[in-house]
């Protein structure tokens, strides 16, 4: 017989913050894969909503794409606030 | 990209403490040094949740009940982040299990000791715990992201393991003669395997060598084992119990304790099988997972069935 | 005692939810898979935190000084309330699955009806012990479906199980005098009402399950009143050990 397919976890800890990935588990279905995460993920009050997703449909990057990708954002400082230089007497901008 | 291009820019990752990633390339040895290294690991938290398992049911009190449960539940949950990494290499946890099962695969040999009174659970927290935390900290610096991730959550969930496992200790000095009779035994069976944890000597070692330059070992097993003995004594005197060495002395010119040798032979001995548990704590694992067939085939086949409906009905 | 049926009242409940939380603790290293391992001992320490609260207040209606331990490991099988339902042993997962599911959808309606309890004190543990018991019913459920409706081997272990747990359901739901007391006093619940709203569920899942519904009503009782199965002897032989070979110690 085939194993429980492997899902990905995501949990967010505390309401208003994102949903983090938190690790994966085995589980023959959505419901059982939320109910696992819930015993397996929460058992320190570690959350308040829950995120499953079929490890097989997580499509990630390919790190032999990293340079093309992240790269070029890497010398556009101009996007960052400390780029841009005021004077002293500006205390908060 | 050519193989030797590839290895140097996975060195130079380790070298610059850069986590390896599974989507990364690494190199075949590293790969399976890893599945090695982290299934044997996640062998010994779910083995090593059946001496404890023992006791839950004769727990003196609820308190202590409840805390028993929760600490061996804990086991199940860190063999379960620890396959799940394994899984990130391109294996089954299914695979290992049968591995595990077959005897191909090896697990701590501590949990071939019995669990013969409840002062071995006080043991076990405080030593073989205390041990495995000495053990486990610096691994979550591993190179590899998800086994580093996978120990940083068994660490944070650890660390109440040993203070359950003192207290129990602490509780039983300060009670009847019996009960200190039972704590002095319990330390008395646990202080030698508890030592043997961390591994052969670094002389006798042949993994740790690779395994440093990876990253995948922060520091040898002779010096785990030298902290675990500095940091275990004067919890041992504060208990009032004494650990079961006529070598263990305070070394000046050293700043560590000096501590007697090893029986490898007792080692080796069990590793090979030969253990007080050995047979019965494999027997326990396969039977789990083979009377638990049927449980998972179920449930695969009824999860089957309802996504075909669903997707008949769409 | 100035409330002797308010004592065994709370005795019973106690009783119930600390003999289903051992037995499941059983399990602890053995499950199917890890992740219901887990789950298992969850529920396990649910009904385990549970039984701390009836017996703490226990003890204090008692009001002689004891500790909810004392309660828990001092009485023999004769002083135990709980209903026989719950001593079964684990048997295979389905035997377990099914003992749950029986326990759950009385417990689940049982803590909802016991929050309006006129005793504040009842009133409080049913709030926080509800929550768990509907988290419980939904996993033993689910858990009855799947088996029921799995492979040809689960359906008929879930039907071996329903046979022979089903003479063991009645129980629950029968008043014995010190129920019908409590009931009457606003302090308990009306077990009637709670029949049939279980019965209702009951019967709403075996049906997803394509799992028949046994016609017999005869139900094995005397548990709630201190008559046992002999499954309850080994299982107290097991949880007083320590207390009972050292006895008066700190642990």
């Amino acid at each position: 017989m085939k194993n429980w397919p492997l899902w990905e976890i995501f949990i967010r800890s505390k309401a208003g913050l994102n949903h983090k990935h938190v690790g994966s588990l085995h589980a023959a279905d959505e419901e059982m894969a939320i109910q696992n995460a819930r015993d397996v993920y929460t058992r320190r009050n570690e959350g308040v909503s829950i995120w499953v997703v079929k490890s097989e449909f997580i499509v990630a990057s390919d790190p032999d794409d990293s340079d093309p990708l992240y790269e070029p954002a890497k010398d556009k400082v101009y996007r960052h606030p400390t780029f841009y230089e005021l004077p002293d007497e500006v205390k908060h901008m | 990209m050519d193989i030797k291009s590839l290895e140097d820019r996975f060195n130079e990752k380790i070298d610059k403490d850069i986590r390896i990633e599974p989507k990364d390339w690494m190199p075949e040895n590293y790969r399976k040094t890893l599945i090695r290294q982290i299934s044997q690991h996640a062998h010994s938290e779910i083995v090593g949740m059946l001496p404890e398992a023992n006791w839950i049911s004769r727990a003196p009190s609820l308190r202590r009940k409840a805390a028993a449960l929760a600490k061996v539940q804990d086991e199940a949950g860190h063999g379960l982040y620890l396959y799940s990494a394994c899984e990130t290499l391109g294996v089954e946890r299914d695979d290992l299990l049968k591995d595990l099962h077959s005897g191909k695969a090896k697990y701590s040999s501590i949990f071939n000791y019995p669990t013969l009174t409840w002062a071995d659970m006080g043991a076990i927290g405080w030593l073989v715990d205390g041990a495995a935390i000495m053990n486990q900290v610096p691994l979550c610096r591993a190179s590899y992201g998800p086994y580093a991730r996978a120990m940083v959550r068994v660490c944070k969930e650890e660390s109440f393991h040993q203070r359950q496992g003192f207290e129990i200790m602490l509780t039983l000095c300060k009670g009847s003669e019996e009960q200190k009779k039972m704590a002095q035994d319990a330390l008395n069976r646990w202080w030698w395997p508890s030592l043997m944890m961390f591994g052969p000597t670094d002389e006798a070692s042949t993994h740790t060598e690779q395994s440093m330059r990876w990253g995948i070992k922060r520091f040898t097993n002779d010096e785990l084992r030298q902290k675990f003995v500095d940091a275990t004594k004067p919890q041992a005197d504060l208990l009032g119990i004494s650990i079961p060495d006529e070598d263990l002395k305070w070394n000046e010119e050293r700043g560590h304790y000096d501590f007697g040798e090893i029986n490898w032979e007792e080692f080796f001995n069990v590793i090979k099988g030969n253990g007080p548990c050995n047979k019965q704590r494999i027997d326990a694992r396969k039977n789990a997972y083979d009377n638990g067939a049927w449980v998972r085939d179920a449930a695969a086949a009824y999860a089957e069935k309802k996504s075909k409906v669903k997707q008949e009905a769409a | 005692m100035k409330n002797q049926n308010l004592f065994h009242y709370t005795l019973q409940h106690a009783d119930n939810c600390l003999i289903l939380g051992q037995r499941l603790g059983e399990w602890c290293g053995h499950g199917p898979i890890l992740e219901q391992d887990i789950a298992m001992t969850n529920i396990s320490l649910d009904l385990i935190g549970q039984a701390r609260m009836w017996y703490q207040y226990a003890a204090e209606i008692q009001g002689e000084g004891k500790t909810e331990d004392d309660l828990a490991y001092l009485r023999d099988a004769w002083d135990y309330r709980n209903v026989l339902l719950v001593e079964q042993p684990n048997g295979d997962f389905a035997k377990t699955i099914f003992r749950q599911f029986l326990f759950d959808s009385y417990s689940c309606y049982f803590y909802e009806a016991l929050m309006n309890s006129s005793d504040e004190h009842l009133a409080a543990i049913a709030a926080k012990s509800h929550k768990e018991a509907l988290y419980h019913i939904k996993w033993s459920a689910d858990w009855v479906v799947r088996l029921g409706d799995g492979t040809e081997e689960s359906h008929e272990r879930m039907t071996a199980a329903v046979a022979e747990l089903w003479p063991y359901s009645g129980e629950l739901t029968k008043a014995n005098k010190t129920e019908a007391e409590a009931s009457k006093d606003g302090i308990g619940i009306d077990l009637q009402a709670l029949k049939e709203r279980r019965d209702a569920k009951i019967r709403e899942v075996l049906t997803e399950a394509a799992l028949t519904i046994p016609e017999s009503t005869y139900a094995h009782e005397g548990g709630k009143d201190g008559r046992h199965t002999e499954h309850l002897g080994y299982i107290l032989a097991d949880l007083q050990f320590l207390q009972r070979a050292y006895p008066g110690l700190e642990w």
